[in-house]
């Protein structure tokens, strides 16, 4: 490298922070088949998983880059055998571990020598605060049971307990029962992530987003709870995550492109975030290339840094450096071209396409069964010519 | 999971603090900075707040914490009133508690 190359390359390192959370989606197996799954359709086509050996690397190579934050998550991550050699790694390594699980597959054996091994906290995910309706958008009868078993098996070995509902039009009139079955089993933090509309949930949009007086009526009912919660000392916090659909103005999706996120898909695909890989844009490999040059060098990183990049409205918009033009992935799935700007901001020329889908939630009548569920055969469908 | 009201029970200098479980306090050098990580988020923090931190080991209490401090930082003024403030904003956060 010539000394102008590297001086121009450390320019480019000093505007660009270091990636402080790294993602490490272990694989994409799942024993549930949850019908608004962030995995991408064709993900039965990836069938190659990167090795404990190599998982091992990507962790030693994204704390040396600048992480901090870790994810394992998937598809269940606990599919993998190797899960508690890798917990033990990322502690050695001085990472906090978070692991994101449906909570099938895992013992209070696990739970416990998870513990031992370092891992920081575990998240727990449910469908419903009901059991039939959890277990029929899960599709598995049994996992309402295992996840309440593991839920306690968390908060007795001690860990901060992260309790996630992902929130739909079939689950958001249950916001007061899901807020008192988190209080019972003790969660420290509650996730009411409304439904985000990529992969499996932006196939099934129509059957799951909530209409505007269902997500009006939801957000009364947590602000009433946390305001009691408040009022009773509590330390449990509600996290509600509403759905960009109803805004006019987008989301600063992921803090920006390559700012702040790295996610390592199954087969070792390096990610701006997890959804990306449904973009036209060819992404480096952690087989290939080490994460510092993936971060830092690769086109696929710098495919959306800065602001160059932007077509109007938003090249000459105020609010550029406040949203970064919304979420690469929604424009690409709404408009055909990823560089657009999110149709979710009404100066969008494409703005109509989100009037339409909340016209469409005021008159939908799918029911849960309408739903393409994510599992093997399904997905086969979107790479079988 | 229901700790004291946060409008009652101020920070005194007897009282000994302790991160609350989950939350772990750490040098992170690529961010020339401590840091206090917790399920899925991390707060970095500034000299001070990172100074005062760094001397919770869950044994001392508040008034052995300032006195460790005022011998670290003799050109500093009295910091009682400064660290008892901090400390009171970490309790109202929940990331520590107070035996």
């Amino acid at each position: 490298m010539t000394a102008l190359a590297s001086s121009l390359t450390e320019q480019k390192q000093a505007s660009v922070s270091p990636p402080l959370w790294l993602l490490a989606e272990l694989t994409y197996r799942c024993p549930l088949q949850c019908p608004y799954c962030s995995n991408p359709l064709n993900f039965a086509q990836t069938t190659s998983e990167l090795t404990t050996e190599e998982w091992a690397s990507v962790l030693r190579q994204g704390r040396e880059t600048g992480a901090a934050q870790l994810g394992f998550s998937g598809g269940e991550p606990l599919v993998r055998q190797d899960l508690g050699e890798l917990i033990a790694e990322a502690r050695h390594l001085g990472y906090y571990s978070n692991l994101i699980t449906s909570g099938l597959g895992l013992t209070k054996a696990k739970v416990d020598d998870f513990a031992q091994a370092g891992l920081d906290h575990i998240q727990v995910s449910f469908q419903s605060s009901d059991p039939d309706l959890n277990n029929a958008v899960a599709g598995s009868r049994k996992a309402f049971a295992q996840k309440l078993a593991m839920a306690r098996a968390v908060k007795d070995a001690g860990y901060p307990m992260v309790l996630n509902f992902v929130i739909h039009r079939h689950n958001i009139h249950q916001m007061n029962d899901i807020v008192a079955l988190c209080e019972r089993l003790g969660a420290d933090y509650v996730e009411l992530a409304t439904c985000q509309y990529y992969g499996w949930a932006f196939r099934n949009r129509e059957g799951l987003m909530p209409s505007r007086a269902q997500l009006e009526k939801a957000e009364y009912e947590v602000n009433q709870n946390r305001a009691r919660l408040l009022d009773e000392g509590s330390a449990m916090k509600l996290i509600f995550v509403t759905p960009d659909y109803y805004e006019e103005r987008p989301k600063p999706c992921m803090n920006g492109w390559g700012s702040l996120f790295l996610t390592v898909a199954p087969d070792g695909t390096a990610l701006p975030c997890h959804s990306a890989r449904l973009l036209p844009i060819e992404f480096p490999n952690v087989r290939d290339k080490d994460l510092k040059h993936i971060w830092y060098e690769s086109p696929g990183f710098n495919h959306y840094r800065g602001n160059s990049w932007m077509p109007e409205p938003c090249r000459s918009c105020d609010e550029k450096e406040k949203d970064f033009g919304g979420c690469r992935c929604q424009a690409f799935l709404l408009t055909g071209n990823a560089d657009n700007a999110d149709p979710v901001c009404s100066k969008s020329p494409h703005h109509d396409r989100i009037l339409a889908a909340r016209q469409a939630a005021e008159c939908a009548t799918a029911s849960i069964e309408d739903l393409t569920y994510r599992n093997d055969s399904n997905s086969r469908m979107f790479f079988r010519g | 999971m229901v700790t004291a009201n946060p409008a009652t029970n101020a920070v005194t200098t007897t009282n000994i603090p302790r991160f609350r479980r989950g939350f772990r306090f750490q040098w992170e050098p690529a961010q020339n900075g401590h840091v206090l990580l917790y399920p899925e988020g991390m707060v970095k923090l500034n000299e001070s707040a990172g100074a005062i931190l760094a001397e919770i080991d869950g044994q001392r209490c508040v008034r052995d914490i300032v006195a460790v401090l005022e011998a670290a930082f003799p050109q500093a003024d009295a910091l009682e009133s400064d660290v008892i403030e901090f400390l009171e904003h970490a309790r109202q956060q929940h990331w520590i508690e107070l035996s």
